[in-house]
């Protein structure tokens, strides 16, 4: 089982949303973080002062999913979060020792 | 606003009305206000304290983190609480009765004598309001200037340490400068020369220097700003000041909170007008104009200067262009009050953007930069607009019942002995009491309790749960 981390631009969540349930996904966790890459931030004044954000808001999701989907997952969701402009974000895919159902107590591939 | 003591007078006239009546053949009769006069004053009092809460204390408290913003909130509604009530006791006597040209009386001490038929003065011969009217009109100034103090030092301060200072500040600070610029023995008292340099005597000493200040740009904003800015100075920078970003952390309510005290001054500077006729009206209109002027002016430099057109500028623009027509909007014309709303707002924004950023203080939300250049600004301008010839009202003589003859130069140098007076009372009014307060209670938190929170800290409250 793996573990994909997608990081997104936050009005792409719908779209990722839909596509991964196409695949057969029905799960996912999704956190609105904030990020810093190689898309430019903006100025902010207020009175006096003015400041520099290069962090900018971005939606995380992360779903587990067994390894014989994995490249399709990805490829849909680059698919549909990519918009070509800076910041359209990463995916990180890592190893996951072991997932459990919590209502039934199922674990391993019938968990994900 | 301009200060009134009457009541004493009234048993007087009466008496003396028995006295002349069969010599002289008519009744001195005993002044009954006017409905309209006096509903307007109540409503104008309900407006003031709308101003302060919530207004202020939205305005300021968007503008704070929102770990601390609770900590603004209690502080400009216990300040309220706490002046409302010192100014029942002792407050309006000192500031309101005969005494000395700095300190009134104690002849209203704990309000004895006040009465639902007591009457004060107006600017008109004549007429009266209810002086219980005017005491909860005036209480409602001393309340809000205190309140914007506090913006000064937000965000590290104790809150024991501002209710003490409160009460030193208000008692030794405002009480004598509310004296000294509107005190004065009423229209009535001029009935001939000789009469009128009597009563201007035992005026106030800045209202005998001829000082101008219609709603309190000395009295409430000057003083106010200095007092701030000695609290920012003597309390320290707040922990990361200069390196952390410490943005507004709910700028609708920073706007909610303005257009609260620009609806609310309506009341103050209109309120001050202490009748409901024509004037008003003027006053009204140079309320409103210089208020739209002023924030035209802040938002279009900000816009040109640095680059968009903020909502707190907007609204500091605003503010800025009340507390500047504030000492004026009973002296100036519709036109003058336009000229000082737009000089008010580049200045201020001047004042809060470059001379703070220059001198290196932390005046968390910017009393010195707003109120006290501002009124400065404004009580200034007074002398300049207040002339007839640039379509000011001039200064009635009621001695010669009509306007006397105006020198823009004489008026300026009675503005100047109001700003200076005032800058030098309350800032060292303000140092000692803060030096009392650190002494005591203690001014700061410690940085730890700074970098969790005043609101968890002090209240023992989160605000957004």
């Amino acid at each position: 089982m793996k573990l994909i981390t997608a990081i997104i631009k936050p009005f792409k969540l719908d779209d990722v949303r839909q596509t991964v349930a196409h695949i057969g996904v029905q799960g996912l966790t999704v956190t609105e973080v904030l990020g810093l890459g190689r898309q430019i931030g903006h100025v902010e004044r207020y009175r006096g002062t003015e400041h520099r954000t290069d962090l900018l808001p971005k939606t995380r999701v992360e779903v587990a999913v067994d390894d014989a989907i994995v490249e399709q997952v990805i490829e849909a969701i680059c698919n549909v979060a990519r918009t070509g402009k800076l910041g359209d974000g990463k995916i990180f895919v890592t190893r996951l020792a072991q997932a459990v159902r919590i209502r039934t107590g199922e674990m391993g591939a019938d968990a994900v | 606003m301009n200060s009134r003591i009457v009541a004493r007078i009234r048993p007087w006239a009466i008496a003396l009305g028995a006295v002349l009546a069969p010599i002289v053949g008519y009744a001195q009769e005993a002044p009954v206000p006017d409905k309209g006069d006096t509903a307007w004053v109540l409503t104008a009092t309900v407006l003031v304290i709308l101003m302060t809460i919530p207004g202020l204390a939205l305005f300021y408290g968007g503008m704070v983190r929102s770990k601390n913003v609770l900590s603004l909130l209690m502080q400009v509604f216990l300040t309220f609480c706490a002046i409302s009530l010192l100014w029942a006791i002792y407050g309006y006597s000192v500031a309101f009765t005969s005494g000395n040209a700095f300190f009134g009386g104690f002849d209203r001490l704990f309000l004895q004598g006040l009465t639902s038929s007591s009457v004060a003065a107006t600017f008109s011969k004549g007429v009266y309001i209810p002086e219980y009217v005017y005491f909860c009109f005036q209480l409602t100034f001393a309340a809000i200037t205190c309140g914007l103090i506090v913006g000064a030092f937000a965000e590290r301060i104790r809150f024991g340490a501002v209710l003490l200072f409160m009460v030193l500040w208000f008692s030794f600070a405002y009480l004598p400068i509310a004296h000294m610029v509107w005190f004065w023995a009423g229209p009535d008292a001029y009935t001939d020369a000789a009469a009128g340099s009597a009563a201007t005597a035992g005026a106030g000493f800045l209202f005998q220097k001829g000082a101008l200040d219609f709603a309190g740009g000395t009295v409430v904003h000057i003083n106010a700003g200095i007092a701030g800015l000695v609290g920012a100075l003597m309390l320290g920078k707040r922990v990361g000041y200069g390196t952390a970003p410490m943005p507004p952390h709910n700028l609708p309510l920073v706007m909610i909170g303005a257009s609260l005290l620009w609806v609310g001054w309506f009341g103050f500077n209109v309120g001050s007008n202490l009748e409901a006729n024509g004037f008003a009206g003027q006053v009204f209109a140079n309320t409103l104009l210089a208020t739209a002027a002023a924030a035209l002016a802040w938002s279009i430099a900000e816009w040109v200067h640095r680059g968009t057109p903020t909502m707190l500028g907007a609204a500091s623009g605003a503010v800025a262009g009340l507390v500047a027509i504030t000492p004026a909007c009973g002296w100036v014309g519709p036109m003058g009050a336009i000229a000082i709303g737009l000089i008010a707002g580049l200045a201020c924004l001047w004042a809060v953007v470059g001379l703070k950023r220059k001198l290196g203080y932390d005046d968390s939300l910017d009393v010195f930069g707003v109120h006290c250049v501002g009124g400065i600004l404004g009580a200034l301008l007074t002398a300049v607009f207040c002339s007839p010839s640039l379509g000011g009202t001039g200064v009635y003589d009621y001695v010669a019942n009509a306007v006397a003859d105006y020198s823009i130069a004489t008026q300026f140098k009675a503005q100047l002995w109001a700003v200076l007076v005032s800058l030098v009372w309350s800032g060292v009014v303000a140092a000692i009491a803060f030096k009392i307060v650190d002494l005591t209670v203690g001014l700061r938190v410690s940085e730890e309790q700074e970098r969790e929170g005043l609101d968890t800290v002090s209240h023992g409250e989160r605000a957004y749960n």
